[in-house]
Order: C-alpha cells, then structure tokens, then sequence
C-alpha cells in the first residue's frame, strides 16, 4: 500500500535544484532560446571520431559546467542518474565509468529528463541520499542512425516527422534549500493508442500526455490555473495541438500552455519539420530557459510533462504499435 | 528532342513513385524494390526495349532498368546455357553499375566522413 | 476517449502535406536527372563511336560515382529532402543508399562497419530484382520450350 504517494502522484518537500549546466547543437543555438545555454557545439562531431562519441563529451562538458558552478567534485555527489536514447543507454552507461559514485540509468526515451529527476527526487525526499545528479542527452546524428536511416541517406521526411534535439543537460538535485525547488511529481502509465506511424511520434505520445496531464491535475486536485506555464516535451506542433483538443473535448480549461518542441526551435524559419524531439528538447528548455524564471521569480511555478515514445526499431518491423509514456514534474520558486 | 523523351519519362516514373510515396506508408525502400520488379516484368515481349528506343536515357536511368537488365542478361544467357543461364547471364548487363556503386560507394565511405 | 474517436481527431488535425509540390518536384528532379543522363550517353556515344546499348554502362558508372561524391559531400540528401521520388528512383539513388550505409557504419570500422552494412538499404533492390528476374525467367524459359 502506498503510504504518500495520492494516486500516480506525489509531493516533494525537501528537493531543491541547486545547479545546472546546459550544452546544445548548432540549430538549438540558432533557435529562440540559443542565448539561455551555457555552451554550444558548431559541429555535429565536436572533434571525436563518431556521433556517439560527440554526444559523450557533449555530457561530459554539460556535467563539468554543473558542478564547477558548485565547485563540487565528481566524488561529492551521493548518486548519478542518466538517460539518453540509445540502445543499452550507451551514451551515459560509457560516462559513467569516469564516475567514482553509484549510477542509476534509466530509459524513457524522451520523457527520460523528467523520469531521471523524478527519481532523483524520490530518493532525496525520502532521505536517503543529500546530492544526486541527473544527466540527460540526445544527439541528432546517432538519433537518425538508430531510429531512422544514415545521416546522408536521401529519403524524404514527411511533413509529421520531428526533429531530434542535440544537447546535453545535468541537473544537481540537493536537500539543501535553493531559490527553486521539485515540487510534485506523477509518474506516468504506458499508453498504447495503437499508432504506428514512426514519422509521426507527436500523434503517438499525445494521449500518453493526456493520461498523466489528468493524472496529476485530478490527484493533487488541480488544473491549469494553478501553474504559470505547463509545457509538454515534445509533441510538436502537430501533437501539442492535438492534446489541445482532447483537453477542451474533456472540459479541461487550457491556459499558459506551451510545447517544448515548437519552444527551441523557430518553426517558420528552422528546416525541423513539426518541432523538436529527444531527451534534450524538454531539458535544455525547462534547465536552458524556464530554470533561470522561476530563479529570477518571473514565474511561480511550472509544471513540465516530458513524453516519450518507447518504440524500438526491431518491433515497429514486427508491425508492432508504439508504445509511449509520459512523467511529470512540478518546479516551484521558493518563497 | 531525345532530351525531352529523357526528361519526360524519367519525370513520369519519379512522379508515379512520389505519388505512392506520399498516399501510403511505404518507404523508399519498398518502392524502389516494387519498381524493380515491375522492371523485370515489363521485359516480358520486350516492352521495356522499346521504352529503351523511344525514351532513351529516360528508361535507363530510373531503377525500373535495373529489373529490366537483371532479366534480360538472364533470358539472354538462356539460349547458350538452358536453365543454367538464369544465374550465370543475370548479372551480365547490371555488372557495372552493381560493381561502380560498390567501388566508389567504398571509397567515398573511406575519404569523407558522414555530416549531417 | 477510445482509439476510434482518437484516430478521427487526430486526422483532423493533420496538418496538410505538401502533395502537389511533392509531385512536381518530383517530375522536376527526377527529369533533370535523365536530361543529365541523356547528355552523359551522348558524350559517350560520340566519343567512342559506339551504340547506344555500349555507352549506356558508361553512362551509368558516371552518374554512380556523380551521386556518391554528391553523397559523400552531404549535398544529396538535401536535394533529396526536396526532390523525394526524384532523387530516390533513379539509379543514382541506389547509389547514394549503398554510400550513405557505408559512410554512417564507418565509425564501426572497415569489416564490421563499412563492409557488412554496405547493402542494409540498397540489397533490398538487388534481393528482389534478381528473385524476381529469376522467378519470371524459370516461367518464360518453360514457356519457349513447349512454345
């Protein structure tokens, strides 16, 4: 039996984020939001021999950036936490082996920002652990060779496709009381609408954000108004209408709602098709952009539902359908 | 005038396949291996020769060609070898594309590296 | 809300593709590609003195090694990006489909990398070319035995 936990939800008392740091690629520097990042790359290979190397150092520099603003060292953190989108979550499990502490992967594909700091969240709540960090990349390269097809392969994308985000974002979650804190968390159940469109993710993930979106609001007894912004990771343009609808089809009011996809990137004038995608999308703008906000008091609180689609290759072959999840975090500006 | 039979024809193939393309969910890799089957179909009564006569370089470069020679450098080793021509003429016309994609594919893998 | 009624709203929603300019680029691409070819066998025909039937694996060598420099120099996939069909049905498009898998699996090396995934997109074309080639082949050579 669950003794805090209100149906798939719960409410955070003791987590704060203490520090962040923010890498990301060429096209999220050029986009709306290229000033918030701490650091960008120019080159997809960043001077290593492959993607997946590239996407490694970019976290690697994405996880310096956060802890030199504490000048803690990487053997001052309690525990890791890492999420990416490869196979074996290669990109994180290879770093990890620099790391003198404890490591947790988790995979969520795209929701694994919010997956990782939920987690990270239970485990300060609970007490047992002071400073955890969580790591979360995603690389458009290694992305397309994985999912889709080589990088310089000339098919055509389709008008519903997205794009994958590159970037990198670490976050340091401490029981020490900071400007902003993780204020409530629902854990999403894995939602299957029978979609099998792999150009059409934002389609697929919809009602996995719709399933934990009424979860949360009807577990803590809220809605839309009490945040100042809930944005959804990355259901683009198409998607995040979509969920727009069967809100207002259920009477939910929709107000201060945004997408984290359509948000880094400018649609009209970037070639990313319905909007971004990826692990990085939802991180570099929660941590890039909205962190800084609620930091600077700009806004109350924010409530972030980070989607992901558990498609494997392999199964969408089989004619399989697409399995999608999605995690929700709420950050608050402390008093 | 051949110039326009090449752009003409060559143009109605990839319309015909981008039309598929975008009212289905197959990609291109299923198109292109149905073009290639209707290729070698269409050697039946040489109707792809005379496509060949009349369009020129605008039936020999679409994929459908591909089928199409597979085919005929079969049925042509037939008439020396029997059944056995089958495999040993198959590759008889396609050989050098097969064998230039592979080498320069090769070394082009060797000396750039992917962008993106 | 049920899947059926999910479906519907979400096909609602769609947003509208590009199908006509699809088409026409298309034509447009896939066109230019055999005014180039034409031209490429012309040269050859004239060069050497030789029939259309003897220049055309010339011609096809030249626009092979054409689509995978084009490959390699990251350009065909953005022509391809507009092109679509036009880019992928001529024969340059099972080139650039055999360079690109070489190109993106050569950071796994020559062997494991570049040798065994070579053909992961194009071998599709060659499998079902020459099964049906063969399969139609068996067929046509029985008939001209009884015929």
């Amino acid at each position: 039996m669950s003794l805090r936990f209100l149906g798939n939800s719960l409410k955070i008392n003791h987590v704060y984020i203490k520090s962040s740091g923010t890498v990301c690629g060429p096209l999220e520097h050029q986009g709306p939001l290229g000033a918030c990042f701490d650091k960008s790359i120019q080159d997809y290979h960043y001077g290593e021999k492959s993607f997946e190397k590239a996407e490694r150092k970019m976290l690697r520099d994405a996880l310096d950036i956060c802890l030199k603003r504490e000048h803690l060292k990487y053997k001052d953190i309690d525990l890791y936490l890492g999420s990416d989108l490869m196979n074996q979550i290669t990109t994180v499990h290879y770093l990890a082996r620099e790391l003198p502490r404890p490591f947790i992967g988790v995979y969520g594909a795209c929701s694994g920002f919010a997956l990782s700091m939920a987690t990270a969240a239970l485990f300060i709540e609970a007490g047992f652990m002071e400073k955890v960090v969580t790591m979360v990349s995603s690389h458009n390269a290694t992305a397309e060779r994985q999912y889709r097809y080589p990088v310089e392969y000339g098919a055509q994308k389709r008008e519903t496709t997205t794009f994958t985000a590159t970037g990198a974002v670490s976050t340091l979650l401490s029981s020490q009381p900071q400007p902003v804190r993780v204020e409530a968390l629902t854990l999403g159940r894995v939602i299957d609408y029978s979609q099998n469109d792999v150009n059409d993710m934002g389609r697929a993930m919809a009602p996995a954000a719709f399933d934990t979106l009424m979860n949360h609001f009807q577990d803590l007894k809220r809605s839309f108004h009490d945040y100042d912004l809930v944005v959804t990771g990355d259901l683009s343009m198409y998607g995040h209408q979509i969920l727009k609808e069967m809100l207002l089809r259920h009477k939910v009011d929709v107000v201060h709602y945004n997408d984290c996809g359509c948000m880094l990137y400018d649609l009209s004038s970037q070639e990313v098709f319905q909007g971004g995608s990826g692990c990085a999308c939802s991180a570099l703008v929660t941590m890039g952009s909205l962190y800084p906000q609620l930091r600077e008091k700009k806004m109350k609180r924010i409530l972030v539902v980070a989607t992901g689609a558990l498609l494997s290759p392999m199964m969408t072959s089989q004619k399989e359908s697409i399995p999608c999840v999605a995690h929700a975090i709420s950050l608050e500006a402390v008093e | 005038m051949n110039y326009i039979m090449a752009f003409l024809f060559s143009g109605l193939i990839c319309l015909i396949a981008q039309l598929i393309y975008d009212h289905s969910h197959f990609t291109p890799g299923h198109i292109t291996s149905m073009f290639v089957v209707l290729g070698s179909f269409l050697d039946l009564f040489h109707i792809y020769d005379h496509l060949i006569e009349i369009f020129h370089a605008g039936a020999l470069i679409p994929i459908t060609s591909f089928g199409h020679s597979l085919m005929h450098g079969a049925m042509a080793a037939t008439k020396e070898y029997g059944i056995f021509g089958i495999a040993m003429g198959m590759f008889d016309l396609t050989a050098a594309g097969i064998t230039a994609a592979i080498l320069f594919g090769f070394l082009v893998a060797i000396l750039f590296k992917p962008r993106s | 809300m049920d899947r059926k009624e999910y479906d519907q709203l979400a096909d609602e929603l769609k947003p509208a593709g590009h199908k006509i300019k699809n088409a026409f680029y298309a034509f447009l691409y896939g066109g230019v590609i055999g005014i180039i070819a034409q031209g490429v066998l012309e040269f050859f025909m004239n060069f050497y003195d030789i029939s259309q039937e003897e220049a055309t694996p010339m011609m096809i060598i030249t626009l092979v090694l054409a689509s995978c420099l084009l490959t390699g120099l990251g350009i065909y996939d953005k022509l391809a990006q507009r092109a679509g069909a036009g880019t992928f049905i001529p024969i340059t498009g099972f080139a650039n489909s055999m360079t690109s898998s070489a190109l993106d699996c050569k950071s796994e090396g020559l062997v494991m990398g570049i040798g065994s995934n070579m053909f992961k997109l194009g071998g599709t074309v060659i499998t079902y070319g020459i099964v049906s080639s063969a399969l139609l082949g068996v067929i046509r050579y029985v008939i001209t035995l009884f015929g």
